[in-house]
């Protein structure tokens, strides 16, 4: 794959349809990929990369990317294909700037499921027939890939790319069968002291470090009203405890109908706190309010919580606790 | 030297806290490590290292510095901050207990400050050697020994027990008051843990990262180089590298609107936030270069230039865990350094 992924950039950007390439470059562990934009042959013979690992969703660096101009080749795995289409929907990004090559996705690793499993010291990772053999210094050790597998990819809602120019590899199917709002379900079958329990838990352990906030896609504000010192609520850290409840609970509103559940904020987080959880719940109540609607599936499609007609719920409709 | 058996655990802990808080490392919901006080059935965590670093216990994330309270035309202006108790921290690793070196040269020079002072006075350190280093480690490279850490009290986990040297009169008090729950100690085992350790230390990936073409003097040959746009060019621009950081040290002050006064707080502050250090006319380091730039000259040039040539850095390793996109400062030493 990534043979292949390395041979068409360098055609690419030797023929002159693109000028440069964002992609994945080399870690120091075999798991520690650094998205990268590739500039020359040489540079993508040398330092590009593409494995399980490779998780990181460039979408978001295209904003960037159509401010520098030229054309940018860019590699995007199904999911990242959500963000990009709903990029283009927000006219952050321009499509004829870009050149898409769509990979195939099995699901990426997280390695923090390793390390979970007490493997460390880790100085290589080779995977064949969906097992990792991983070398470290205190041994080899094999892993069914599917056990390392991150939480976004065990519950993948789409194999099939939404955009692109080519494809490397075979285009997958939406999966309609996810599973994906499962643990949405168990919250709200919760009691609300129990849900509210289960969020202060979770949220105490936010240290305001703004990941989420700074990988999300749907987070593409120049200026974010956390960043602002004039508007009030600016603040790098929590100055009680009620505060990193709603930068969150504020964010997951924000991007509510427009986050694609690309699974980046969860990625990311240092403390690994379910943020993606937010998002789900809010793209579950969408479907049942508003009829089934997926970001990033079709940048024409009119976003429900954009748009009015006649016959749309009253907020008092909704049920659920009134206060 | 004094040995504590495995078994006599439990009542070292118990000992210790009825008579100050102690904290240490205890898994969380999702299995990381956390620093949390001891009550009975919390369990120490076998992790080898905390996602947040032990600085907190120092230099908090959030802590109240005064608060004002106006009535009419008068303003009274206390003092708010938290009264610090003594305590205790156990299963401190050798590259946070080298951080509070490097804080203390920061918060304990001239002008002293009292809050960190306050707490730092208080705190009694007991730090535990390292047996299973990580991938990720590289205190070596600063010259810190995972096998021989610093703090009031050094334990080593030997077979069957821990032992446990005092290394100053905090330390010394602190056994004492425990003096009946420890046995004589074994120089042997000891030596034995830091060979053991010592020959992992030396199969790390990073157990060769020099600090060769970084360090006193470097500024000029550095700053211009174009290599840091290369290295930035994907930085999120997030603050994880500096808060789960050991020794980052930079706070903001700000104010609290609490409706009928002011509370004076100080927070962490992270040199990649695009707000670092704003003034009237602005922001003095305007992109993302910059900024990522200034993270690192710190701690590998402009630290050591002010301090004899002590790296801002322990390599503790958690900015390589941590980083969402896994840019860190052993890819920035090894991409400027020199024989890397």
């Amino acid at each position: 794959m990534q043979e292949m992924m390395v041979k068409r950039a360098v055609e690419l950007l030797e023929n002159g349809t693109v000028d440069r390439v964002l992609g994945w470059t080399t870690g120091e562990f075999a798991y520690d990929m650094t998205p990268a934009v590739f500039r020359s042959a040489d540079d993508l013979k040398n330092g590009f990369v593409y494995n399980d690992f490779c998780a990181a969703n460039l979408s978001k660096y295209l904003i960037k990317e159509c401010v520098a101009g030229g054309k940018i080749l860019v590699f995007l795995k199904p999911c990242d294909t959500y963000s990009f289409n709903q990029l283009i929907a927000e006219h952050r990004i321009k499509r004829e700037m870009i050149y898409v090559i769509g990979i195939a996705c099995e699901g990426k690793a997280d390695i923090d499921k390793l390390k979970d499993m007490g493997i460390d010291g880790i100085t290589g990772i080779t995977a064949k027939d969906g097992v990792y053999t991983v070398a470290t210094i205190y041994g080899d050790a094999t892993v069914k890939a599917t056990d390392a597998m991150a939480e976004r990819c065990l519950s993948c809602k789409s194999k099939k790319h939404m955009a692109y120019d080519e494809l490397i590899g075979e285009d997958g199917d939406v999966v309609a069968d996810c599973g994906r709002f499962d643990m949405v379900e168990k919250l709200e079958a919760m009691t609300p002291d129990e849900r509210y329990e289960f969020w202060r838990g979770e949220l105490s352990r936010c240290i305001r470090c703004n990941a989420c906030r700074n990988v999300c896609p749907a987070c593409s504000c120049e200026k974010c009203i956390f960043d602002n010192p004039g508007s009030g609520v600016s603040q790098k850290a929590a100055v009680n405890s009620f505060e990193e409840n709603m930068f969150h609970i504020i964010r997951a509103f924000h991007v509510a109908g427009r986050c694609t559940d690309c699974g980046e904020c969860t990625r990311v987080c240092p403390q690994n706190i379910p943020l993606h959880l937010l998002n789900r719940k809010f793209i579950k109540d969408i479907n049942a309010f508003w009829g089934e609607y997926q970001a990033g599936e079709n940048p024409d499609a009119k976003p429900p919580l954009g748009r009015y007609e006649k016959g749309d719920r009253e907020p008092g409709e909704f049920g659920g606790v009134q206060a | 030297m004094k040995k504590l058996s495995f078994a006599k655990l439990n009542e070292f802990f118990a000992a210790i806290a009825a008579k100050e808080a102690l904290y240490l490392p205890v898994n969380n919901n999702v299995g990381k490590a956390e620093f949390k006080q001891w009550s009975e059935g919390v369990e120490l965590s076998h992790a080898l290292n905390t996602v947040r670093s032990a600085k907190d216990f120092f230099f908090p994330q959030t802590e109240n510095l005064m608060k004002f309270k106006m009535e009419g035309k008068s303003i009274e202006v206390s003092d708010d901050r938290a009264e610090c108790e003594d305590f205790v921290v156990f299963g401190v690793r050798a590259c946070d207990a080298a951080s509070f070196k490097i804080l203390d040269s920061v918060y304990l020079v001239d002008p002293i400050d009292t809050y960190y002072k306050n707490r730092r006075e208080h705190g009694t350190i007991i730090t535990l050697a390292c047996g299973k280093p990580a991938e990720t480690c590289f205190c070596g490279t600063f010259g810190i020994d995972a096998a021989d850490p610093a703090g009031d009290v050094t334990a080593w986990e030997t077979p069957g027990a821990y032992m446990l040297r005092a290394n100053t009169e905090k330390g010394e008090a602190l056994l004492a008051l425990v003096a009946d729950l420890l046995e004589e100690g074994c120089e042997k085992a000891v030596a034995e843990a830091q060979a053991k350790t010592r020959e992992i230390l030396s199969k790390l990936p990073l157990a060769g990262l020099s600090t060769e073409g970084v360090g006193v003097g470097m500024t000029k040959e550095l700053f211009d180089r174009p290599e840091w746009k290369t290295l930035s060019e994907s930085c999120l621009g997030c603050g994880t590298c500096t808060f789960v950081c050991p020794t980052c040290q930079c706070y903001d002050v700000r104010d609290f609107d609490t409706g009928n006064g002011i509370k004076r707080f100080r927070c962490w502050d992270s040199c990649m936030y695009s707000d670092f250090t704003l003034m009237a006319h602005g922001n003095s380091r305007n992109s993302q270069v910059e900024r990522f730039r200034q993270r690192f000259m710190h701690k590998l040039v402009y630290y050591p230039d002010r301090n004899n040539g002590t790296f801002g850095c322990v390599g503790c390793g958690r900015c390589l865990a941590r980083c969402p996109i896994s840019m860190n400062i052993v890819k920035v030493m090894k991409t400027l350094g020199g024989k890397n």
